[in-house]
């Protein structure tokens, strides 16, 4: 150590210039041995490459015979490629707007709470899994099984909590006792102060609601009343008759029963566990007792997610999980650098929360959300993975989009690398703007 | 009243918030109770069904998963690629982060420009050229392949990040070192690596996360001997269903090594991500 200090400290006053240009000459190697295993890396495995693209784009598939543009207009004819096309432009109009306004949305409020960091670290958390994980995470969820898919389990208990389950999809009304009308539902006529039998069948007896008692038999009805019992007229283990209610047979709880005089329904009801209902306070005369259709109906059985129609939707919410975090978090952090004092004065002005935000959190941050934004439609353009995994075998080809089709084409059974180097150049040239705001933003941030 | 209403207004934010993340947690906690399920439990129901019943959650699937050769060798495959991947990233990229901030040589400029302009270009491009050289070299199918592929596309932003906040260094500290005759070696090992620790620590956290997770490269650089684990599991995604016991726990495996990292090191990681946009 003190001998090269000793030296070098003696060296330039000693002599004159050559040494200085020596030296310089010297350091000028050293920098170019500092720069040389990164400029080599990136000249032959991404420079070189592009070019090389660029160049293949040109030939055909085997990469032989030169065909010009061929390759691009076959990309805007070729019904896979203009899907992908199409499906990219959904990605890309749809997900950076909605990231960039919930991430807005989410980080102004999460400044409310007392748990913002803990709330943060979650929802950024999904950054650091694999797209790989998600899509088997988001496979799982979107199962179109609503007793597998947590989704569908969800939207067919909201469904049903609303609309109502139906109770016997398979029953069907014994024929010549009960008429059916032409929406499905059964109806039979009866007077009031009397009773009423409706025999069902098609229900297995393994299929009866837990709690389905034996069915009520022979009860009188005061006047004004009318009652019944709805009751599946089958006797296990055989026996019993036809259109009567026998000592073996179980009645149909749960099973909606209408009252109608004149075409109006004037009272309904719901069978008890033994089958029987009653209406009372009627007015004398005839009724329709009628089982509307939506105790037939075929159960809800949810959203296809994964179907063709929804899969690219159903993808992206897959990537709002992901990056919804990101958008918040770089949010956030403009946030925290708006000038305070212009809020206040604002709250002092009376300005109410949302025209705080309108007005000047959301103009002041604009600088912020462009780069989001900007940073979001790149990677929107890029998605391979998710699509890639989510997307069930059958359905990959509605749910397709640039990165994956270049890879269906160039790698996966396609083997067309002339079309597939084309879909390549395309994405790139989709990031040329995003390149030359990079470079500009760099030169400006120089001066 | 005023203030009721903004207590009120609170309110409803946390409710808000409390909503989202449970939307967020959802989808992970429904992998993780997957993974500890029997492929029968999986075919007859939902996750959630074992909240009812805790007893059918065990760790068979992860033992069964342990004695899998082909998985522990994708696992330790990850590992082969993203410690190499994101060591040789932060080396090569600190050197020439350093001369592209303060030496000198011919074109630095032009040639630091063509860097920020290659941040954007997208992995896909690089594919088939590549394959084609590394298919030359004797690359292909192999772990070193797969390593410089994700190196040389990491150094873009690795360079511009590192050159950025080398830059940042006071040039009185580099001068007064120079003064002291350090050769530039010296002056790069003892002054520059310590005072940019920071940057160093984001961009080493972020390319590893970024190794780690990747399947694209890999699906067409590894071969079956060399493939990570995400490619390992992607194989097996077809038939979706009836793989569930193998897919939920190698999912769940091969997201908790970068959920840890991204626990243990959050700051570094998220100032890697902010410094990394526009990427």
């Amino acid at each position: 150590m003190t001998a090269t200090l000793v030296k070098e400290q003696a060296g330039p006053r000693a002599a004159g210039a050559a040494p200085v240009r020596r030296r310089r000459r010297r350091a000028r190697l050293a920098a170019l041995l500092f720069v040389f295993p990164a400029l080599l890396l990136l000249g032959a495995l991404v420079v070189y490459p592009v070019l090389f693209s660029v160049g293949r784009s040109f030939f055909d598939a085997s990469g032989t015979r030169f065909v010009g543009g061929d390759n691009y207009t076959e990309m805007f004819r070729d019904p896979a490629t203009l899907k992908a096309i199409r499906n990219t432009t959904v990605w890309v109009v749809v997900a950076p707007a909605l990231l960039t306004g919930l991430g807005l949305i989410l980080a102004v409020l999460v400044e409310k709470v007392r748990w913002a960091t803990a709330f943060k670290l979650l929802l950024f958390m999904p950054m650091a899994v694999s797209f790989l994980a998600a899509g088997i995470i988001f496979r799982l969820a979107y199962d179109e099984d609503p007793d597998k898919g947590v989704l569908n389990a969800a939207v067919v208990s909201v469904h049903d909590a609303f609309k109502g389950t139906s109770t016997y999809p398979t029953a069907r009304g014994r024929t010549g006792l009960l008429t059916q009308e032409r929406d499905g539902s059964y109806r039979t006529t009866a007077a009031a102060g009397g009773t009423v039998t409706l025999p069902m069948v098609g229900v297995l007896p393994g299929d009866l609601p837990r709690g389905a008692a034996p069915a009520a038999a022979g009860t009188k009805a005061a006047p004004g009343e009318l009652r019944g019992v709805v009751y599946l007229d089958f006797t296990p283990g055989g026996g019993g008759k036809q259109g009567e209610v026998d000592p073996e047979e179980s009645g149909l709880p749960g099973m909606r029963v209408q009252a109608q005089h004149d075409g109006k329904t004037v009272a309904s009801t719901t069978t008890a566990a033994d089958g029987s209902f009653r209406f009372s306070g009627l007015g004398t005369g005839s009724y329709t007792v009628r089982l509307p259709a939506s105790n037939f109906a075929p159960p809800y059985q949810g959203v296809s997610w994964l179907g063709p129609a929804l899969v690219t939707p159903a993808i992206i919410g897959a990537y709002l999980w992901i990056w919804t975090g990101f958008a918040m978090v770089l949010i956030g952090a403009g946030l925290a650098t708006l000038p305070r004092e212009t809020l206040e004065a604002a709250r002092m002005d009376g300005a109410n929360e949302w025209q705080i935000f309108r007005r000047i959190t959301v103009p002041l941050l604009a600088p912020v959300l462009t780069v989001v934004f900007v940073t979001l439609v790149i990677n929107v353009m890029k998605v391979f993975d998710l699509v890639y995994i989510i997307a069930p075998g059958p359905v990959q080809e509605d749910a397709t989009v640039l990165a994956t089709q270049m890879w269906l084409v160039s790698f996966g059974g396609g083997n067309n690398q002339g079309l597939g180097s084309a879909l390549g150049v395309l994405l790139l040239l989709l990031v040329v703007p995003a390149m030359v705001f990079n470079v500009r933003r760099f030169r400006r941030s120089q001066r | 009243m005023n203030a009721i209403r903004r207590g009120l207004g609170n309110g409803l934010v946390q409710a808000f918030l409390v909503v989202i993340g449970l939307v967020w947690l959802t989808p992970l906690a429904g992998l993780f109770l997957s993974s500890l399920r029997s492929a029968q439990d999986s075919a007859k129901g939902g996750w959630w069904t074992a909240l009812a019943g805790p007893g059918q959650l065990s760790f068979d699937n992860y033992s069964a998963l342990l004695k899998n050769a082909g998985m522990t060798q994708a696992f330790w495959n990850t590992v082969l690629i993203s410690v190499p991947a994101t060591t040789l990233v932060v080396v090569i990229a600190a050197l020439a982060g350093y001369a592209f901030a303060w030496l000198d040589f011919p074109l630095r400029e032009p040639l630091f420009l063509l860097v920020v302009a290659l941040l954007v270009v997208p992995v896909q491009i690089g594919l088939l050229p590549v394959a084609k050289l590394f298919g030359q070299l004797g690359l292909f199918g192999t772990i070193p392949g797969v390593v410089l592929f994700h190196v040389a596309y990491g150094l873009p932003f690795a360079v511009f990040l590192l050159r950025n906040y080398f830059a940042e260094i006071p040039k009185e500290m580099l001068e007064a070192a120079r003064m002291d005759g350090g050769s530039e070696w010296r002056i790069f090992t003892r002054l520059v690596l310590p005072v940019g620790r920071p940057a160093i620590a984001s961009l080493a956290i972020f390319q590893f996360l970024w190794v780690w997770n990747d399947m694209l490269v890999a699906l067409l650089f590894a071969d079956s001997s060399s493939q990570p684990l995400t490619v390992q599991l992607q194989s097996q995604i077809r038939q979706f269903g009836s793989n569930i016991d193998v897919l939920a726990p190698g999912a769940f495996l091969s997201l908790i090594v970068p959920v840890a990292v991204f626990f243990a090191f959050q700051r570094h990681f998220v100032q890697g991500v902010m410094a990394g946009s526009v990427k």
